[in-house]
């Protein structure tokens, strides 16, 4: 009854479609309530929902990658995704801002929803989406260009022409990627110059420069340092104040030190999802346990 | 033995055999080029050292003893057999016999400039220091002995006196400069009263094709007279200047003596260079010797190509080659992109790709032929038709010039280009495509803005193999558009300023000019040799150029290429 009135609230708050019945964790989850942690202090239901998956099933070829996945992403929070390799976390992630649409042999099912908003729709226009969804990949990829071009790009594909504007973004950007005291005497260097934590973190300044409004990190940290992973890391935990953040990471450590919610994939399936002090000190299901304890190999 | 085979296994093991095996081929192909480029740098650099010229006497086939003059260039030996079937006195004793090929020049007095002497029988050489080598402007080159100088018909300087041979030097020198004056009259002032009076022409023409009549024909007509009047006014002038300079030109003569006491008038107009060579030193010599070659480099063939220098043909292969990348480089980079980026990948798309991978084995003759056939005939007969009615039936773009010989070598070199192009842009990271997708932008502003940019070093690698097989082909340039001698050059100062229906010259068609089709082959000879080399030093100039280019843009897309 608890959990129905808590839907009740954020559907009125979101004014979301009315068949929305999203569950707290995965699909078989959902058929026993009974585990549903309702007395914990975070909780999905009492987010803001930024964006929410239905049914979403993906195939490459004849080969399925995701099954019936449905889920929420809540609002200005972080949410993680860990599972073994090839368990369609990264896939899951690309759906967000459709970079799966790059693979020929990709086809999809089922729907997900940004503000109530399909964005499979035959309509979204696709290069908007991905204005609003940014995304950084798990290597560096700065442009050939110089530190100023990297940032400035997105702005001078909207047409923004302006020196002073283009000046103040890339300033803000670099601030809020904490790489702006390093590079401010260099900035038109060429980006190949910085070391790959800068790159990285030049990479999201590049993505928050056009001030989208989600943030996709598909294993941002996986190719640096430890230095420059905690760097990310406290970057990460800055970005969640303005921006919703997903990330797929490896590390189970990483996701349980930078989300507030985390989901355990497997095999395509989404097996789990909850807090992340929920999902790491009382998980649900037993696959999630055997991962997290490192029983899997 | 055991021990033997062992060590011989673990040396094969090691892999030893096969670094040997590498770095013997890489050494055989060094010493291959390295050779070739020194046979033919020997051969064309010692064609403008000013060779010293011998007198000496031989005995004929009747047993008289005769004078001969001149440059010796090469002997061999030869059975004596031969000789006496000849009709050579050769002592019974002598199996072989020494010949040496004598450069005895005097075309225009002996009939033939080079000729083989037999060395039985021969004199003693000897160098006389006033023996004289007189590069002519007709019949090649003059050996023989000053015996005045004349002015108007009058002699001014007889050999012996004091100032004969500062005389000689100025005299010479005036005339040189009195014929460039000449040039330079009929190439420019000429050129450009004779260009105008055929657009004038060309204009007139088109007046009576449009079907204009009546008071506006009698105005435009009335125009044109009167311009070609005020053109008519310019070419009597200069006309005019041309001729007393012409006058002037052939006010002195030198008179001299061949090795067999023969008197020649050589008036000074036909005088290219006098020179002395066997009383000069090494620095006088070098000093010539760098001379001549700046003339073969900088000069206008003279006597069918096997005189003077190569100019227009150097001229010709350079514009021709900057032409043909100017097409071939968009064309190519286009091609390859929409294969590449945009073509869906299928049984059309490999078919297409493997004929454009085979049209770079198709012989380059047949793109001749097809040149010919498609670009001259049926484009530039149709572009005639529609732009130029008013020249024919004396065909503008219809006959083979520059710009078919360029598009014809773009289509050969197009296969090249576009492989490269693919390759380049198949080796970029997707990482960096999705970055870029990633912040929102089209595929085509990924392309443009950040994929082709960093396929470029691999187009210019690309170019750089067209460049190299553009500028040695030879085989379909004769038919689109290279001709032996083109009367101008394809870039000048009058209007449209590049002439891209003029024919040209070429350096690899010169070289078999000069080598098969000149009616001296021992003149031409070192010309081949000269010629080559020129070409593969223009080919090495250009390609450095190119490479140049490329490493600069692979230094600043270093990181994202690794």
């Amino acid at each position: 009854m608890l959990e129905t009135s808590e839907l009740e609230l954020t559907r009125s708050t979101l004014n979301q479609p009315a068949e929305f019945s999203q569950p707290v964790v995965a699909d078989d989850t959902a058929a026993t309530p009974s585990h549903t942690q309702a007395n914990k202090p975070m909780l999905l239901t009492d987010e803001a929902i930024k964006l929410q998956v239905k049914d979403l099933n993906l195939y490459y070829g004849q080969k399925r990658a995701l099954n019936n996945v449905s889920m929420v992403i809540p609002e200005k929070k972080v949410t993680a995704f860990i599972g073994p390799s090839g368990c369609g976390k990264s896939t899951l992630l690309r759906c967000f801002n459709r970079m799966n649409d790059l693979v020929d042999s990709c086809r999809i099912e089922g729907e997900i929803l940004m503000d109530g908003k399909n964005i499979y729709d035959k309509d979204v226009d696709v290069p908007e989406l991905r204005r609003q969804v940014g995304m950084v990949f798990q290597k560096p990829n700065p442009f050939p260009k110089s530190i100023y071009e990297n940032v400035a790009y997105g702005l001078r594909l909207q047409g923004v022409k302006s020196k002073r504007v283009l000046d103040t973004v890339v300033e803000n950007s670099l601030r809020g990627a904490a790489l702006w005291d390093e590079v401010k005497d260099r900035l038109h260097d060429n980006a190949f110059g910085l070391s790959g934590g800068q790159q990285q973190r030049l990479v999201i300044a590049r993505a928050i420069a056009i001030e989208p409004e989600v943030i996709l990190l598909d294993e941002p940290a996986s190719a640096l340092d430890p230095i420059s992973t905690l760097k990310i890391e406290e970057l990460i935990y800055e970005l969640k104040n303005r921006y919703t953040i997903v990330i797929v990471t490896h590390n189970m450590q990483q996701a349980a030190r930078v989300s507030d919610y985390t989901a355990f994939m497997f095999m395509g399936d989404l097996v789990e999802h909850s807090a992340t002090d929920e999902l790491f000190t009382n998980p649900v299901k037993k696959q999630t346990e055997d991962y997290i304890t490192g029983r899997y190999g | 033995m055991k021990s033997k085979s062992n060590s011989f296994t673990s040396w094969y093991k090691s892999g030893a055999p096969w670094i040997w095996l590498n770095g013997g081929a890489v050494a055989l192909s060094m010493v291959m080029v390295v050779g070739l480029l020194a046979l033919i740098a020997v051969r064309g650099f010692g064609h403008f050292w000013p060779a010293d010229i011998l007198q000496t006497t031989f005995v004929d086939q009747q047993g008289q003893r005769l004078p001969v003059m001149g440059e010796a260039v090469r002997s061999e030996v030869i059975p004596a057999v031969i000789a006496r079937d000849n009709g050579y006195a050769v002592p019974e004793d002598q199996p072989l016999v020494t010949r040496y090929l004598i450069k005895q020049g005097n075309r225009d007095v002996t009939s033939r400039d080079f000729m083989w002497y037999l060395e039985t029988g021969m004199d003693e050489w000897q160098y006389p220091e006033e023996a004289l080598a007189i590069e002519r402007r007709e019949w090649g080159n003059y050996y023989g002995f000053p015996v005045e100088i004349r002015e108007e018909g009058k002699a001014v300087s007889h050999y012996g006196g004091q100032d004969f041979w500062q005389q000689l030097e100025e005299r010479a020198e005036r005339s040189v400069n009195l014929h460039r004056e000449l040039r330079r009259i009929e190439k420019t002032d000429i050129g450009r009263i004779n260009n105008a009076m055929e657009r004038l022409r060309l204009q007139e023409r088109r007046l009576q094709l449009d079907g204009i009549s009546g008071a506006e024909l009698a105005e435009a007509e009335a125009d044109i007279a009167a311009r070609r009047a005020e053109l008519d006014a310019q070419y009597q002038l200069v006309k005019a200047e041309r001729d007393e300079i012409v006058k002037q030109t052939k006010r002195d003569q030198l008179v001299t003596t061949t090795a067999d006491g023969k008197e020649v008038i050589i008036p000074f107009e036909k005088i290219v260079r006098v020179s002395r060579p066997n009383a000069m030193g090494v620095l006088a010599k070098s000093g010539q010797y760098l001379e001549r070659f700046w003339e073969f480099l900088t000069d206008e063939p003279r006597e069918a190509n096997t005189e003077g220098g190569i100019f227009p043909a150097i001229f010709g292969t350079v514009t021709m080659v900057i032409v043909m990348s100017i097409i071939v480089t968009p064309f190519g980079v286009l091609a390859a992109i929409y294969l590449r980026e945009y073509a869906r990948q299928g049984i059309v798309l490999r078919l297409i790709r493997i004929s454009v991978y085979n049209l770079a084995g198709v012989p380059s003759i047949v793109y001749g032929v097809f040149g010919l056939g498609f670009f001259v005939y049926f484009l530039g007969g149709s572009i005639d038709q529609l732009f130029y009615p008013e020249s024919l039936p004396a065909p503008t773009f219809g006959t083979p010039g520059l710009f078919w010989a360029s598009l014809t070598l773009a289509l050969l070199t197009l296969p090249v280009v576009i492989v490269s192009t693919e390759e380049g842009l198949a080796r970029i990271p997707s990482t960096i495509r999705q970055g870029s997708l990633a912040l929102g932008a089209t595929k085509a502003e990924t392309l443009w803005k950040v994929v082709v940019p960093l396929a470029t070093p691999a187009m210019m690698t690309g170019l750089i193999l067209a460049i190299a097989r553009a500028a040695g082909e030879v085989a379909p340039l004769m038919l689109v558009g290279v001709v032996k001698l083109a009367p101008s050059l394809p870039v000048d100062g009058n209007y449209p300023y590049l002439h891209l229906d003029q024919k040209i010259m070429h350096l690899g068609f010169h070289v078999y000019d000069v080598g098969f089709q000149s009616p001296s082959v021992e003149a031409a000879r070192p010309l081949v040799y000269a010629t080559s080399l020129v070409l593969v030093m223009l080919i090495i100039i250009l390609n450095i150029a190119a490479i140049k280019i490329r490493n600069n843009l692979r230094e600043k897309y270093r990181s994202a290429s690794d």
